[in-house]
């Protein structure tokens, strides 16, 4: 039974992770990860560490992947090639991937590590639950447990600033990109000059964020992908 | 079904994150890889645990999971702030540290 | 004072001289170079005679004095001190070097005087000096070598002394390479003989010698090699052609170098060594061999040559000739007797040279002189005085050190009395040359530069030219002045010609057959160990050989005034008739020639392969472009790695993680 549900756990793991690397669209991408999360928390079950298990659908599924769910939605999908563009980079990338993957398989299949063999030690009906893992926390592992939480205030605070507004809901920097004829939302404030732009979003059709519109900033405009 | 075969997957699906990580142009996905990798590693420290018999494998991963969040929250909002900023979102774009 | 503090007082002085004249060349005011220069010779010339007294006032035993300065180098098998040897062979050569040198630097005051390079001239005269009586005294080879080697460079610096006149520079270097050549064999023979014994100063090498058989294998080698050595810079057969093309440097260059000093190193080096040539009897008789040679051949050359300093200088290399001979067939004394008469005329000559070159305003052809007796009355007088010595006309000095080596020899016998006969005709051509110069400068009929100079105005062409090549130049640096200087107006000429014709007459009466042997009771104690220094013609043997001698002096000088001064023309006729011959000789048996075929061409040649082939090639091309291509394409291939793409950049990190697990699993494994 056992085996059957790693089976499935682990076709779902590896083909979630497949669909994040392959699949065009990045909202697709963040989809398959769900899909891929919700199969480890499956691993983790089979693995007595339930706490964990919980945890990560709780958290990272629950908290982590809404979080991209929006920036996805708001950034929208960039016109990514994927794979199918070619390029050394691309085309020696999974090579040395596999290679690396080889090297470990060797270094786990043929280590000399008796107890990988095995399903682990008989544990105790309590194995994985919250207050075992509890209370290492508070016990042994006081102080990375304090210094993961720092960090999360840390995270907090940066996010804050990397995305704050600078000025008013007016700033010119702040408007959504527009498309022709739209009225901005929340007013607008002064009437937008369309002939600023070099090139008028005209090929919306793409979706908002046209990378190639310059505001006469030294930017280098990217080549068409 | 032994250990191995968790730590084989764990092998697979970090592996698999980390081409990811090098092939794709959308930093978004890009930062989905990176988790991918981060996962596989989570994998791996949650089979250990169960070999050894005692949590510190789960200690560690449950820091692992807190690390990943906040990195992504940085991350993505280090997008947001170049969408913002007009900079293209495009991993091959940024060569400033050419030379 | 010590005999050996003498000996360091000797040295001292030029070598102070030379550093005071070459730091302090500017700050000297007008001549004053050359009296310093001269006053630093005079010191050694007296510091000489102090030496000598000490030496004589010692018992005879106890004249080979030793004096160490410091400890040069003392290790395993190696000993060598900087020493000095005080006996009666260097202090005899020492008085004879200092003095004339310092008469020579007396009239160089004069002949340089107007020469933009006057002080440069009395700083390497100096060192000169300094390097030939270090030549003299050193007491162990490593010191004779720095010495001999000190005198080959202060040589090429003096001959090439007006260094923009391109014929004076390849003079040069020829005399600097064929000198090199002989410093090699000097070298390798030092060598050849401290292998075998293990010493290096003079005793030491003696004594181990003694232990050799007679003509042993190493010993021959080792005195060859010396013998090439001394022939180089003796200007011997076949290492002679430097001499006559060394005449471009300042006539007082050649009295001094060419003719009295450094030629007579070779001779100096033969009597030295001479335990070891009795030894190796061998090589001994090589150097008398050649030393008859070129007697012959020089002798030959001088009979037609034109130049005037070129007969002279050929005349030098036959009269040394004669030394080798003496010091190769045992007779130390007779030889050194003939290096200090030889020293005496031979620069008396030079200088009566510079002086009749003076008036010809630069000019050096015989065939250009003519009737100078009445517009130079002293340089005639002490010109004729030193050319009756060289034909050892009775009873000037130059007739009894002559006749007492080729004495010698003809007691000797067999092979050797051979070579006494050669001598003996040979001196014949020598009286025969000697007045042939005498008789064309001074008699005849005056040419311009004599008309002019009897009225007291020294004649100066249009335009200084190179007597040799006839281009002109101009009077900078590196060219001789544009004034010169003849004896009759310069008192400083005088000066030092009047003692060398005084002794060209008189010097014969140190060694006087059966009258006096004084040379012979001084020089006692250096050559004590040789067997042949109680070998000894009988007296009627040398007063015959001594009526021999001037005989054929008188006779040489009456077909020289009979084919010059009864029958003008008549040798030019006789080279018409004789065009072969006269050709051979003038053009100097073709030695030059045959080297220039021999060795220069090919070394010359193998120079342009080296040049095109190994060095643009193979260095410059292969090794240099070669290793700096690598750099530069590393370097290139190392920057295009820095692309600046994250994507790239994630890639290597993820080789290396690869590479970093692949190197794991294998230690491992």
């Amino acid at each position: 039974m056992r085996e059957v549900l790693f089976f499935i756990a682990a076709l779902g793991a590896i083909g979630g992770a497949m669909g994040v690397v392959l699949l065009r669209n990045a909202f697709y991408s963040v989809l398959s990860l769900v899909a891929h999360l919700v199969a480890l928390a499956l691993l983790f079950l089979l693995l007595t560490a339930e706490f964990l298990a919980a945890a990560q659908l709780v958290v990272y599924a629950g908290a982590v992947m809404v979080l991209y769910v929006f920036v996805v939605a708001y950034i929208g999908g960039v016109d990514d090639p994927g794979l199918r563009q070619g390029g050394a980079v691309t085309r020696l990338g999974p090579l040395f991937a596999g290679g690396i993957l080889i090297e470990l398989c060797i270094a786990v299949i043929g280590s000399g590590l008796d107890a990988l063999d095995g399903q682990g030690p008989h544990v105790a009906a309590g194995f994985g639950s919250p207050a075992e893992v509890g209370r290492l926390l508070l016990e042994k592992f006081l102080v990375p447990f304090e210094a993961a939480s720092f960090l999360l205030l840390l995270a907090a605070v940066g996010a804050i600033v990397l995305a704050r507004r600078r000025t008013g809901l007016l700033d010119e920097a702040d408007e959504l990109p527009e498309r022709a004829g739209e009225v901005p939302i929340g007013g607008g404030g002064e009437p937008h000059v369309p002939e600023e732009d070099p090139h008028p979003p005209a090929g919306t059709a793409e979706g908002p964020g046209d990378p190639t519109v310059e505001r006469g900033d030294d930017r280098e405009p990217v080549e068409a992908t | 079904m032994s250990i191995t075969w968790f730590v084989v997957l764990s092998a697979f699906i970090f592996c698999i994150g980390a081409a990811g990580v090098v092939t794709r142009r959308n930093p978004l996905v890009v930062l989905l890889s990176l988790e991918l990798m981060l996962n596989g590693g989570n994998l791996a420290l949650i089979s250990f645990s169960r070999m050894l018999g005692n949590h510190e494998g789960q200690v560690f991963a449950l820091i692992v999971m807190v690390v990943a969040a906040c990195e992504v929250v940085i991350g993505l909002g280090l997008i947001v702030a170049m969408y913002r900023n007009r900079i293209p979102i495009d991993v091959d774009g940024v060569k400033e540290m050419r030379g | 004072m010590s005999a050996g503090g003498w000996g360091w007082l000797i040295l001292l002085f030029p070598l102070w001289g030379t550093v005071l004249i070459a730091l302090f060349w500017n700050a000297l005011p007008g001549r004053m170079a050359g009296w310093l220069g001269s006053a630093a010779i005079l010191g050694s010339f007296v510091a000489s005679i102090g030496a000598f007294l000490s030496l004589h006032s010692k018992p005879e035993h106890a004249r080979i004095v030793t004096s160490n300065a410091f400890d040069y180098v003392k290790t395993a098998g190696v000993n060598v001190d900087l020493g000095i040897l005080v006996d009666p062979l260097s202090i005899f050569m020492c008085l004879i070097v200092s003095g004339v040198s310092f008469l020579i630097h007396v009239y160089s005051v004069a002949y340089m005087e107007s020469d933009a390079g006057y002080r440069r001239f009395f700083a390497y005269l100096n060192f000169f000096v300094f390097s030939m009586l270090l030549l003299v005294l050193a007491g162990n080879f490593v010191l004779l070598i720095v010495g001999w080697a000190f005198v080959g460079a202060a040589s090429y610096l003096l001959i090439s002394f007006w260094y923009r006149r391109k014929t004076a520079t390849s003079a040069g270097i020829k005399a600097f390479v064929m000198n090199v050549i002989g410093d090699i064999g000097l070298v390798i023979g030092a060598f050849l003989l401290f292998n075998h014994t293990g010493a290096l100063d003079y005793a030491g090498v003696f004594r181990g010698a003694q232990h050799a058989s007679t003509n042993e294998g190493w010993l021959v080698a080792a005195c060859l090699l010396l013998l090439v050595g001394a022939f180089a810079k003796s200007a011997q057969l076949p290492l002679h052609t430097w001499l006559p093309d060394a005449m471009e440097g300042p006539t007082p260059v050649s009295a001094l170098i060419h003719a009295a000093t450094m030629v007579t190193a070779g001779v100096y080096l033969i009597a030295r060594m001479h335990p070891l040539f009795e030894q190796a009897p061998t090589a001994a008789d090589v150097a008398a061999i050649t030393g008859t040679a070129t007697l012959i051949v020089a002798a030959s050359i001088a009979l037609v040559v034109t130049d005037l300093k070129r007969v002279i200088a050929y005349s030098t290399m036959s009269q040394i000739g004669y030394m080798i001979l003496g010091v190769g067939s045992g007779a130390y004394v007779a030889g050194l007797f003939h290096l200090m008469t030889h020293a005496f005329f031979k620069a008396l000559l030079f200088m009566g040279a510079g002086s009749v070159i003076g008036a010809m305003g630069g000019e050096q052809s015989l065939d250009k002189m003519g009737g100078f007796r009445r517009a130079m009355p002293f340089t005639f007088r002490t010109f004729a005085i030193g050319a009756l010595a060289l034909a050892a006309f009775p009873p000037m000095s130059g007739l009894f050190s002559k006749d007492a080596i080729l004495a010698f020899n003809l007691d000797r016998g067999g092979g050797y009395a051979v070579m006494a006969v050669l001598g003996y005709v040979a001196a014949g051509l020598t009286a025969f040359y000697a007045f042939r110069m005498v008789f064309r400068v001074f008699y005849g009929e005056p040419v311009e530069q004599a008309t002019e100079l009897e009225h007291g105005h020294l004649w100066h062409p249009e335009q200084p030219t190179n007597p040799a090549t006839g281009e002109v130049e101009d009077t900078d640096v590196g060219f001789p002045g544009p004034e010169h200087h003849v004896a009759e107006q310069r008192w400083p000429m005088r000066f030092a010609m009047a003692p060398l014709a005084l002794l060209s007459i008189v010097g014969g009466i140190v060694l006087i057959p059966g009258v006096t042997t004084w040379l012979d009771d001084w020089l006692k104690p250096t050559f004590d160990s040789s067997r042949f220094i109680e070998q000894h013609p009988s007296q009627g043997a040398e007063w015959a050989g001594i009526a021999v001698g001037g005989a054929l002096s008188v006779m040489g000088i009456f077909v020289a005034y009979s084919l010059y001064m009864r029958r003008r023309g008549a040798t030019l006729g006789m080279r018409d008739r004789m065009r072969g011959l006269h050709d051979f000789l003038f053009n100097r048996w073709y030695f030059d020639e045959l080297y220039d075929r021999l060795f220069v061409r090919p070394v010359a040649g193998f120079g342009r392969f080296g040049q095109g082939f190994v060095e643009s090639a193979l260095v410059q091309g292969l090794l240099v472009g070669g290793a700096t291509g690598i750099v530069a394409r590393g370097t290139a291939f190392a920057r295009g790695i820095q692309t600046g793409a994250l994507r790239a950049y994630a890639l290597l990190v993820m080789m290396g993680l690869g590479g970093l697990g692949l190197y794991f699993l294998i230690v491992s494994a």
